[in-house]
């Protein structure tokens, strides 16, 4: 994806609206028609690691809206300084010392949850959606607008993310954020946890199973063969 | 009599379901209904070269079903031994058929309710007919699991393995993995406790009221194989010959269906006769075990590597999934020499998984739903090695 950046050309646009309707769909596409995880399939590595638990996963999204945001805003304002044969690099250096600040606010103030997030707050760095969206959007677009589609592009993939941890922590171990769900007596009645629901071929399941429900509710999305 | 019936749905039922009436939603659940009756009404009238007779994948699909038959019963028996021998209570013939005649036919209930639900409202969804695929699938599942599996657990594999294995890919024909081995890697993976052990292969088992008599232990012999790393000769000193003709009839403890390869090869020729079942995947699948078992009797570095290579034949689900299992013609490779391969690697890597993965006792599972996966890459390179073959020989005829 970071390959084929958009060669979009900036032309200058009279002042409009913060919120125009053009600006909303920045925010908005993401969540649904253009959504990271179920429609351009990246970033799927972390959505199968870190959806065991729901607290794992609300935590890994806000680290990776933290950083996109903050690299998108980063990004865009240097657009215009940065050596387009050196561009990778810099967004790189940007974004590891995004990630770098946000892995040591975890150690700091959560440290069990950094504990079990291990090196996937790492592995941001390489995180295909934001170089993706630094590429493809924040190289050749203003600040705010890029601030919008950063936004838009986290909350896209924080959401599939919450989505696919609160089905395997609900029946993988009955809990949701780490509280007792499923009452007692269900399990005094003989119902036991899934224990598939833990291994991560069932995140990409039940992603596939999002994809499934998505593209059945939204028909435009369907190819046409 | 079955005449008036089949007149009577025809001209009094029917109108209702066809275009304008009344049901014409359900049409597809009407229509599965008729043909599970009666044939079906599209057959050659007379003339034309093709002759199309009655028998439809329905007709097929029971073919499948009566072979498992004589494993069915033979389990039913099996599973009311196994519990009286572990209780060391007496007991007749009939006493242990109807124990485990009643342990069994609500797993078979469940699994067809669960499974036939399933299709039917995806064939209302999809405006298709119902395929019959499940047919053979709802009588596998309860086959190849242990008998206190409790039921809601079958109904939710089934449930699981209908969409996830086929519905998703289309239905019936279009799946890419054996249904009812997905449904119990399914249970195999998410309730580990209920599909292994040693107390989930006898009736009454995991019921504590249950006392067992002494020495008995309930585990199968994969399970006694790998636990004990011991091979078969363990403490209790049971000789191989013996473990072999009890495994061969299937007095040991284990799934259902397949402790006894003597039913399970009834049933293998019941397939082979009426050609149902490939012949090729049979005999490649079991050429290619036995060739295993001799390497590793070869190496011999630990005592399950020891055991014999035609008990591996006999024991654990080997003789079942290669039989009813790899033989199923969707998932299976579609090419002659395909079907060699195939069969040979199911073989060699069932084998290979239970010697050399104890945290997996049951290899064929794992091996027939990998060669699963791989069918379509199989086939893919005898058609590209063939069409090479073909070619080359054109060219040199056009050269000379």
């Amino acid at each position: 994806m970071s390959e084929t950046a958009e060669a979009t050309v900036v032309v200058k646009e009279p002042t409009e609206p913060l919120f125009s309707s053009k600006n909303k769909k920045l925010l908005s596409d993401p969540l649904n028609d253009d959504n990271p995880i179920t429609i351009q399939v990246l970033g799927i590595c972390s959505a199968l690691a870190i959806t065991v638990q729901v607290k794992q996963a609300v935590v890994m999204s806000l680290s990776v809206l933290v950083v996109m945001v903050g690299a998108s805003l980063i990004v865009s304002l240097l657009r215009n300084l940065i050596p387009s044969r050196v561009r990778i690099i810099v967004q790189l250096v940007i974004v590891a010392a995004l990630v770098i600040l946000v892995d040591q606010v975890l150690k700091a103030y959560m440290y069990e949850v950094s504990k079990q997030l291990s090196v996937f707050v790492g592995l941001i760095i390489t995180n295909c959606i934001i170089m993706g969206r630094l590429e493809a959007f924040a190289l050749a677009n203003k600040p705010w607008r890029s601030f919008l589609d950063a936004l838009g592009n986290a909350a896209g993939y924080g959401w599939i993310l919450i989505a696919v941890a609160v089905v395997r922590e609900l029946f993988g171990s009955g809990k949701l954020y780490g509280f007792q769900v499923i009452p007692e007596a269900f399990y005094d009645f003989g119902y036991y946890n899934n224990g598939l629901m833990i291994l991560p071929p069932m995140a990409l399941i039940t992603v596939g199973v999002i994809i499934w429900i998505q593209r059945s509710r939204n028909t435009k999305l369907i190819e046409e063969n | 009599m079955s005449n008036a019936i089949h007149k009577f749905l025809e001209n009094t039922v029917k109108p209702n379901f066809d275009e304008g009436g009344k049901l014409a939603k359900y049409l597809p659940a009407y229509d599965a209904l008729e043909t599970f009756l009666f044939v079906p009404g599209h057959t050659t009238n007379g003339k034309g070269s093709h002759i199309r007779d009655g028998i439809d994948m329905k007709r097929t699909m029971i073919m499948v079903v009566l072979a498992m038959v004589p494993a069915l019963l033979f389990g039913m028996w099996n599973t009311g031994y196994q519990h009286f021998l572990a209780t060391g209570e007496a007991y007749t013939f009939m006493d242990a058929f109807f124990y485990g005649a009643l342990k069994i036919l609500p797993l078979v209930v469940v699994s067809y309710a669960a499974g036939l639900g399933v299709e039917f409202v995806f064939a209302i969804i999809n405006k298709h007919q119902v395929a019959e695929g499940f047919l053979v699938s709802g009588m596998l599942i309860p086959l190849c699991l242990p008998v206190e599996i409790p039921l809601w657990m079958v109904a939710a594999a089934t449930i699981f393995a209908v969409i996830i294995g086929k519905e998703v890919f289309g239905g019936t024909g279009m799946n890419i993995l054996n249904v009812a081995l997905t449904a119990r890697a399914f249970l195999f993976f998410a309730y580990p406790t209920w599909m292994s052990g040693d107390k989930v292969w006898i009736g009454g088992g995991m019921d504590e009221s249950v006392a067992y008599a002494d020495g008995s232990t309930g585990a199968t012999l994969l399970a006694q194989a790998t636990e004990r790393s011991s091979g078969f000769v363990d403490a209790a000193g049971v000789a191989y010959t013996d473990t072999f003709m009890s495994s061969f009839l299937g007095l040991i403890p284990g799934s259902v269906g397949e402790t006894s390869t003597l039913a399970i090869m009834i049933g293998a020729a019941i397939l082979l006769i009426t050609g149902i079942g490939s012949w090729k995947i049979m005999f490649s699948g079991v050429l290619g075990a036995y060739v295993m078992g001799l390497l590793f009797n070869l190496w011999g570095a630990n005592p399950f590597m020891e055991v014999p290579a035609h008990m591996h034949l006999v024991i654990g689900g080997f003789a079942f999934g290669i039989v009813f299992m790899a033989t199923d013609p969707v998932s299976a490779a579609q090419t002659s020499t395909g079907k060699y391969i195939y069969g040979f690697l199911i073989g060699i890597l069932g084998i290979m998984i239970r010697v050399f993965n104890p945290a997996y006792p049951e290899g064929i599972m794992l091996a027939i739903l990998f060669m699963n996966v791989m069918a379509p890459l199989i086939d893919h390179y005898v058609l590209e090695s063939n069409i090479k073959r073909r070619q080359k020989r054109t060219t040199m005829a056009v050269a000379a």
